[in-house]
């Protein structure tokens, strides 16, 4: 299943590089990095989904990050209350005649249409990637010329609903 | 002497103008190291220029790879951080075989790499390697200077990272401008590192839970490993099981923290364990793992790894612990805290009476054993003998082969930090300059290098330094004119084709030996090997002995790969 891991990292050269690294070295997959700066100088988040069915997986990677020393919190969210966002541009084919289609179309997820061309639109899209997907499913038949997508980035909501099934990778 | 002077006016005020060359080895002195081994080049010798009359020091190897080796073999004998300077480029890739060494062994380093200067990094310059790059999965963790004010305190904190938690290698990369330009030498600053706090304190439920174990357990056993040194743990793993009557079984790296010679002992697990100590693994109920991460030479196939057992896994790692076997009982933290909670705990002890006069039956039907030849010379002869001469006293350092498996299972390691030996990333080459480092760390010792004949030949360039310190270290070739092990391998699993293992154009050790300046001897029976042994032991100074062994004879017992630790091959004559 799709695991969500956040972390958040020294700001130092070369820390995502460490990271990756160990992603590599211990060959787990990922689907998605997202990185940025947080609310605090020096410090970036990182989200990365992954894909994975074992539990333990998940809780080697967890460990093995934990270990890094400029890796200073992980979190697996994927059982919490979340916000978890992607964007993506979608560079669709065309033409004068069927761009009304195409902007009733993606209203209902509220995409927009940020460029127009002669025979292009690119779409803009936020959201979860379920939804990303589904608007791209959507606009398929129409042609797509290029996709851009961010992958995902997440983190818990504000408010969590109690909840026994979450996992807290501690060993103690 | 200059730097003197600048240490001595440190109280005055805290920090003082100095070159980075000059920071680097002031930070060292403040560290307390007494060796560095290195190798100049031309990105280095900035610091190069200050150690010439820094007074530390320094040991020149023949190729940096002898250098970190050497290193390896100092930390491990002194318990402190090795220190290796390589130079950028070809230099720095040299010791990426030792870092990659020291980090599956969990030993503590410190290395500098130079680099080009920072105005040309990243333009493939004369002698630029991605040291960073490179040796990112191979290190506990790695630093680039960008500022010449950072140095000390990069120094500080890579020596707290190498020594504490599962120690490891450190590696500090310095572009070469980096060490001329001046800037603020400041070394009173406190380490601050929140995303590294190592759990040396265990949780006490855990501990309970763990007392309640071993209180229930009919068959306990504990499977001890290198943390035991580490943590030099020692005296309490002794206590505990005699406290609690436990037998207990050593990881190849773990021999020597448990005495060999002690009724509880098992001897090593693994592919070339005893049999008695893999048959306990496979029966038991209740495993001890302290120190030992179930490296696959030890567990055998894990689908029969102790298949009825409870496992307790205690380690200062957390990520060792569930990484290749469930546990049950995980206790993080680091052996001695965790060993001298476990002996204050008043748990009863379990019912195992049973369990220990059938291991020690056992253990009496089945010794290691050989064939004996009254002509030629037995490599686990050879073994034995050493044992006697040296009255088990030794310093033991081997390279990785056939020669390493006979000395782990006939040199009878009873005190802790005698055995130095390559066992996660299992490096030929390693026995040699390793012994440099741990001679130089106990100066009275006896040390003895037993190496192959194929390893020997990979950094025997090392006897330069040996002849140059006069370091009286013991170097025995366990000479089977082949690569014993891929030898024995071919043998077993590829029908005997022997595909490029056979070693037949040899060159004469002894004129080797003698073209270094070192004594040389030969000896091809027992009786000669004895002779050469007493004489070379006897003697004050640096000997090679070359042994010539039967070259066909195979390690035994044996778990083939693929299959548990209770299929045991080779158990009886």
């Amino acid at each position: 299943m799709k695991r969500i891991i956040t972390l958040t990292v020294n700001n130092r050269a070369g820390v995502l590089n460490r990271i990756t690294g160990l992603f590599t070295k211990r060959h787990y997959n990922i689907e998605s990095i997202t990185v940025g700066h947080t609310e605090v100088e020096g410090i970036s988040r990182m989200t990365f989904v992954i894909h994975t069915e074992e539990d333990a997986v998940v809780e080697q990677i967890t460990k093995q990050l934990n270990k890094q020393i400029d890796v200073l919190k992980v979190m697996d969210i994927t059982d919490q209350a979340i916000v978890a966002r992607e964007l993506a541009l979608i560079k669709v084919v065309s033409t004068p005649s069927n761009r009304n289609e195409i902007y009733s179309l993606i209203e209902p997820f509220r995409a927009t249409i940020i460029d127009v061309s002669k025979d292009s639109v690119v779409v803009q899209v936020t959201g979860e990637s379920e939804k990303v997907e589904a608007l791209i499913d959507l606009l398929r038949s129409y042609g797509i010329k290029e996709i851009a997508r961010t992958g995902t980035t997440a983190f818990t909501r504000g408010t969590q609903k109690h909840s026994s099934n979450m996992k807290p990778y501690s060993i103690v | 002497m200059v730097l003197k002077a600048k240490v001595e006016g440190k109280n005055e005020a805290s920090t003082t103008k100095m070159s980075g060359a000059e920071m680097l080895l002031e930070s060292l002195k403040r560290e307390n190291v007494e060796v560095i081994f290195g190798y100049p080049g031309g990105a280095v010798l900035p610091i190069y220029d200050k150690i010439y009359d820094a007074g530390i020091f320094h040991v020149l190897t023949r190729h940096e790879q002898g250098g970190i080796h050497a290193a390896e073999g100092y930390a491990r004998i002194s318990g402190k951080p090795g220190v290796v300077i390589a130079t950028s480029g070809p230099g720095a890739t040299n010791i990426v075989t030792g870092l990659t060494d020291a980090m599956i062994d969990s030993l503590p380093l410190v290395v500098f790499t130079g680099q080009v200067a920072s105005s040309v990094i990243g333009t493939d310059a004369f002698q630029e390697a991605d040291v960073m790059g490179i040796t990112m999965p191979i290190t506990k963790h790695s630093y680039q200077v960008r500022d010449v004010s950072e140095i000390p305190n990069i120094i500080k904190e890579a020596f707290y990272i190498a020594t504490t938690g599962r120690p490891g290698p450190v590696l500090i990369d310095i572009p070469k401008d980096m060490a001329i330009i001046e800037g603020e030498f400041d070394y009173s600053k406190e380490i601050n590192l929140p995303g590294y706090q190592p759990t040396v304190m265990p949780n006490h439920l855990q501990i309970r839970k763990l007392v309640e174990a071993v209180s229930q357990a009919k068959k306990p056993v504990i499977l001890a490993g290198a943390g035991v040194l580490h943590g030099k743990a020692a005296e309490e793993l002794k206590e505990y099981a005699e406290q609690q009557q436990l037998p207990v079984i050593h990881t190849l790296l773990g021999l020597g923290g448990f005495p060999a010679d002690h009724p509880l002992f098992l001897g090593m697990a693994g592919m070339h364990g005893t049999y008695t100590a893999n048959m306990a693994i496979y029966e038991s109920d209740l495993l001890i793992s302290i120190g030992a991460r179930f490296d696959d030479r030890v567990t055998g196939n894990l689908a029969h790894f102790a298949p009825n057992a409870t496992i307790a896994h205690i380690d200062i790692d957390p990520a060792e612990i569930g990484k290749v076997v469930t546990t049950k009982i995980p206790v993080v933290g680091d052996a001695k805290e965790v060993l001298s909670q476990l002996i204050h705990q008043d748990g009863k002890r379990g019912d195992n009476q049973e369990w220990l006069d059938q291991l020690a039956s056992r253990k009496e039907e089945f010794p290691l054993c050989y064939h004996g030849s009254t002509e030629a010379l037995k490599p686990q002869k050879l073994i034995e003998l050493v044992y006697e001469y040296t009255d088990g006293e030794a310093i033991v350092t081997t390279d990785v082969g056939q020669h390493q498996m006979w000395t782990a299972q006939y040199y009878k390691f009873k005190k802790p930090n005698h055995w130095v030996t390559s066992g996660g990333l299992g490096t030929m080459g390693f026995g040699l300059p390793a012994s440099i480092g741990a001679q130089l760390a106990d100066r009275s010792a006896t040390v003895v290098s037993i190496v192959g004949d194929g390893g020997f030949q990979m950094t025997s360039q090392e006897l330069s330094v040996i002849h140059e310190l006069n370091l009286p270290i013991k170097i025995m070739i366990v000479n089977n004119q082949s690569l014993g092990m891929v030898r024995q391998w071919q043998e077993i699993f590829y029908q005997g084709r022997y595909s490029h293992s056979i070693l037949s154009n040899q060159p004469d050790f002894v004129k080797l030996a003698d073209a270094y300046g070192i004594k040389g001897m030969k000896a091809t029976t027992e009786e000669e090997a004895k002779q050469v042994l007493k004489e070379a032991i006897e003697f004050d100074g640096p000997v090679l002995m070359d042994f010539r062994v039967v070259p066909d004879e195979n390690v035994y017992p044996m778990v083939a790969p693929g299959k548990g630790l209770h299929e045991m091959v080779g158990v009886k004559l």
